[in-house]
Order: C-alpha cells, then sequence, then structure tokens
C-alpha cells in the first residue's frame, strides 16, 4: 500500500490498520532525514499550510510547525487570542478567509469535539485534526504507538496502561483506538469520577488501582491532570491524587519487572508523575516529542500525496 | 507485449568488467572516492561493481544507498506514488569524489532528484553518473552519463527490464519490453 485511504486526518477511529502502518513506515524514512546534517526535504514546497490553533499548545503547534517547514511548505500561523474571533467571527467564515488566500492543508485545535469533522464536510482543504475536545488527537496517538513500537518492535499482545485523566483525555480515546487496531490489549485506570461510564464498550479493561495496572501492564502511559479542566472537583486535592495515583520511583522499584514509562506532555511533575521517574532510563518522554516531527511529516506528507494536482 | 534480449548473462557480465576498468583509469587507487547506488534498482548494480572493484583492487570502496523519493520534482504528479526506500550513507561524502550509479537512464529526473538529495549530506568534491543503460534521446534535463554500459534507442513507450539474481530472477539479463499500441 502506498496510499492513505483518507483524505483527512480527524481521528485514529477512521483510519485502516494499513493506514497507520504506512504512516510508520514513512515516518521511519523521515525520522532518518531529521537526524542529517541538512533536516529538509521538498517535497512539499508547492503546498501552503495553515496551523489555526483556537486552543493553547506549544509542543504540538510547534511539532506540526517543524515538520511542515522541514517538508519546505509555506506555512502561516493563527491563533485565537490575537484574532477576530474575539470579534465574534464563526469558525467557517475565519477558516474560509484563511483559504481564500489559497491555502491548500489546515492543522486546526480546537476545543469542541468534532471541529475538524465539521471543517471537513465545509472547505476543500486537507485537514488534519491537531486536538479537537476532548474528542480525539490523532498525532499524538500515531506517535505514541510509534514510540513503543520502536522500543519492544511489535505492539500484538502487549498490555498497555493509560492512566491519569481519561475523561477529559482526547489522547487516551485516540490511544485506545490506536493500540487496538496494532492489537494490544489496553487498561485504563484512574479515580472513578475521572473513568467515562462507558469506556468499557471500547473493549479496554478498566481499574481504580495503579499499583494493580502496572503489575499487568508493559507500558504506562502517565496522562497530565487537565488542571484547567478541573472547575468541578473530581478529587480532593492534588496531593491526593498524587499519593493514590501518582508514578513514582518507589512504586516502579517495587514491580517485578521493567515497563515503559511514557507522558504525552506537558508534565505536571510530582502530581502524575515524579521527577526521577520522568527522567530515568524506563521513560521514553523525550523519544516520544522526537517522533512527533517524524510521524506529523509523514501524516502531511501521506495527505499531500491525496491532493490531486 | 514484445520482449527483446539486449544484454544477457555473460555480455551484462563484460560490461560490469568494461565499466570497472574506466573507473580505475579515472580513479586510480580510489583513495577518495566513494560510490552511491541510486534506490531502488541502482543498488544491485552498485552492489556489483563494488564487488568487482574488490575482487580487481583488492579493497571494499564505500557504498552508499540513496533514496531520491523526497526530493523528485514529480511528487503529486504521478499515477501511482512511489513508496520510499532506506538511505543508507554511512560515510562523509565532504570533499568525495563520486559515483552516482543507476541501472537505466531515461528521463534525467531521478538523477537530478538524486544530485538534490546528496547534498543534504554535504558538499562533494566531484560527481560521475554511472549508468548500464542508458535510453538515448529520451532526456527531459541536460543531464548525460560519465560512463555508460550500453547506450539504447527506445522510444517513450518502450521499458528497459533489468533482471539481477540478487532479486530472484534466474539469470542476470537486460530486455526491452515493448508494450503493443492501443
Amino acid at each position: 500500500m502506498t496510499n492513505l485511504s483518507v483524505n483527512h486526518l480527524l481521528g485514529i477511529k477512521d483510519l485502516t490498520t494499513e493506514d497507520i502502518q504506512l504512516i510508520f513506515q514513512t515516518a521511519d524514512h523521515f525520522k532518518d532525514v531529521i537526524n542529517r546534517p541538512i533536516k529538509k526535504v521538498p517535497s512539499l514546497r508547492d503546498i501552503t499550510i495553515a496551523n489555526i490553533f483556537f486552543e493553547n499548545s506549544t509542543r504540538t503547534k510547534l511539532s506540526f510547525e517543524l515538520a511542515e517547514k522541514r517538508l519546505s511548505a509555506d506555512v502561516v500561523n493563527f491563533s485565537s487570542s490575537n484574532s477576530s474571533v474575539k470579534k465574534g467571527e464563526t469558525l467557517l467564515d475565519t477558516v474560509n478567509n484563511i483559504l481564500s488566500m489559497k491555502v491548500d492543508m489546515v492543522v486546526m485545535r480546537h476545543s469542541s469535539p468534532g471541529a475538524a469533522h465539521f471543517l471537513s464536510r465545509n472547505i476543500e482543504a486537507n485537514i488534519v485534526n491537531a486536538g479537537d475536545g476532548t474528542h480525539e488527537h490523532p498525532t499524538q496517538a500515531l506517535l505514541d504507538t510509534y514510540s513503543i513500537r520502536e522500543k519492544i518492535t511489535d505492539l500484538q499482545g502487549k498490555k498497555v496502561a493509560i492512566i491519569g485523566d481519561i475523561l477529559h483525555s482526547r489522547v487516551a480515546l485516540s490511544n485506545i483506538y490506536a493500540l487496538k487496531k496494532l492489537g494490544a490489549e489496553v487498561m485504563v485506570c484512574g479515580p472513578a469520577t475521572l473513568i467515562p461510564k462507558y469506556i468499557g464498550d471500547l473493549g479496554v479493561k478498566i481499574s481504580w488501582d495503579i499499583k494493580e495496572a502496572l503489575e499487568w501492564c508493559d507500558v504506562a502511559n502517565m496522562l497530565r491532570i487537565q488542571l484547567e479542566r478541573q472547575q468541578l472537583k473530581y478529587f480532593p486535592s492534588l496531593r491526593e491524587y498524587s499519593l493514590y495515583y501518582g508514578l513514582n520511583k518507589k512504586l516502579l522499584d517495587s514491580l517485578q519487572k521493567e515497563i515503559i514509562v511514557m507522558h504525552p506532555g506537558p508534565i505536571n511533575r510530582g502530581v502524575e508523575i515524579s521527577s526521577d521517574v520522568a527522567d530515568s532510563d524506563q521513560s521514553i518522554i523525550l523519544n516520544q516529542v522526537e517522533n512527533g516531527v517524524a510521524i506529523r511529516m509523514a501524516v502531511l506528507y501521506l495527505l499531500a500525496q491525496k491532493r490531486q494536482n | 507485449m514484445e520482449k527483446r534480449l539486449i544484454l544477457d548473462t555473460d555480455l551484462l557480465q563484460i560490461t560490469i568488467n568494461r565499466l570497472v576498468e574506466e573507473l580505475i583509469e579515472n580513479h586510480k587507487d580510489f583513495e577518495n572516492t566513494v560510490l552511491i547506488g541510486l534506490q531502488p534498482r541502482g543498488v544491485f548494480l552498485a552492489h556489483r561493481i563494488q564487488k568487482r572493484l574488490k575482487e580487481r583492487l583488492n579493497k571494499e570502496l564505500p557504498l552508499g544507498l540513496l533514496d531520491t523519493t523526497f526530493y523528485r520534482d514529480d511528487f503529486r504528479r504521478r499515477e501511482t506514488p512511489i513508496k520510499a526506500n532506506a538511505t543508507k550513507i554511512p560515510f562523509i561524502i565532504e570533499d568525495k569524489k563520486v559515483v552516482l550509479i543507476d541501472d537505466v537512464l531515461f528521463t534525467g529526473r531521478t538523477v537530478r532528484a538524486a544530485l538534490d538529495a546528496m547534498i543534504a549530506f554535504g558538499r562533494p568534491k566531484l560527481v560521475e553518473l554511472l549508468t548500464f543503460i542508458d535510453r538515448k534521446y529520451t532526456r527531459d534535463l541536460p543531464i548525460q552519463p560519465d560512463y555508460v554500459g550500453r547506450g539504447v534507442n527506445t522510444i517513450k513507450t518502450q521499458k528497459v527490464l533489468v533482471e539481477w539474481t540478487d532479486q530472484g530472477a534466474e539469470s542476470d539479463k537486460i530486455w526491452l519490453v515493448t508494450n503493443e499500441e492501443k
């Protein structure tokens, strides 16, 4: 297979296993490119990409921008905080205005679930979802699974625990889809208040005990406590959360085996993960960041390939 | 479809030997020279050239593999997308004499992309092009080889098919394939 089955990357749910494998194979080549003396290829030199971020983001935005520039695309950036959205402009109007400037692809982050779907139905450009509310964050799931695969070769039959705020996490949902498609077993773990009621329907195991989850898994993906979405009290205090669901060196050393530790970032050090674990040999957090650029290059390249000239 | 044999196994080996002698004439002891085979099909020829040079000089020359996929100027313009291959250049090409090796030279676009791709690894002192089959009068770009195995007159609709035992073929052979006119 040399082509994706989709024209937009809206979520992992829409991708086939072959699509994911193709993205991984292409990312392997781009990983090679970004480790060369000249880290740039001219593939997308006739493509203009708009990064439209209606929500704050540091690493995803940087990672996409770097991926686009390394493919030689022209890049325009837009963030809602200093734009006409503040004056009451609709999403469609904003994006249509940007597209009138002849933009070919749009990378969008938005706080509303389904925003990327809505856009893909209304405009011509290829859409890459860089996170839509609590729904999906496909490139993060791709880079997470790619990083695990890099460490343990094949995901088939491997056990991955996603631990933390599952309720508010788009990373969790995309990860569950990606891991299941690649043949891994998934467990979610967190306080009962942060685990969605029907998540078991996705075919994942559920645990409320971090020790049980860690003993079961080969890989622990620690999610961030989304402090900005905690207006309601989901747990008594950060200290208590850290005590019951935080991953620290003592807990890690008490296991009979060596597991891989991941975190999609940004880390609340000392809350969901302690500093010594985040910086340990078992952690692949920085590999995830490096792989993010290669994965995003692969996604943009393969979607551009689908464009009719 | 009509298939005409251009080079059989013996002639193919003689041609490789002759190309190697030409290289030796120009590069003497190959002190500052490296070989780069173009992915995917030039790699087989590059390995043969390297092997023959080792037999002649008792010295293993550095051989790199270069993929041009991301540097092509026909991205999104082809009917079928090309799949990328590995690039492995485990040596510095800065200030080296580079011999680019490909099996068939047709429009010259792959070689143009290869020159672009190679520059990402440094600035060579000199670049030469060795091609096994030179399809004459079919160039889109002003690119000519320095070493040619065999020049062949072809028309655009014809195809040169190179079969290597390394790839699973019964024997090394080169064919000219003419598709029936529709």
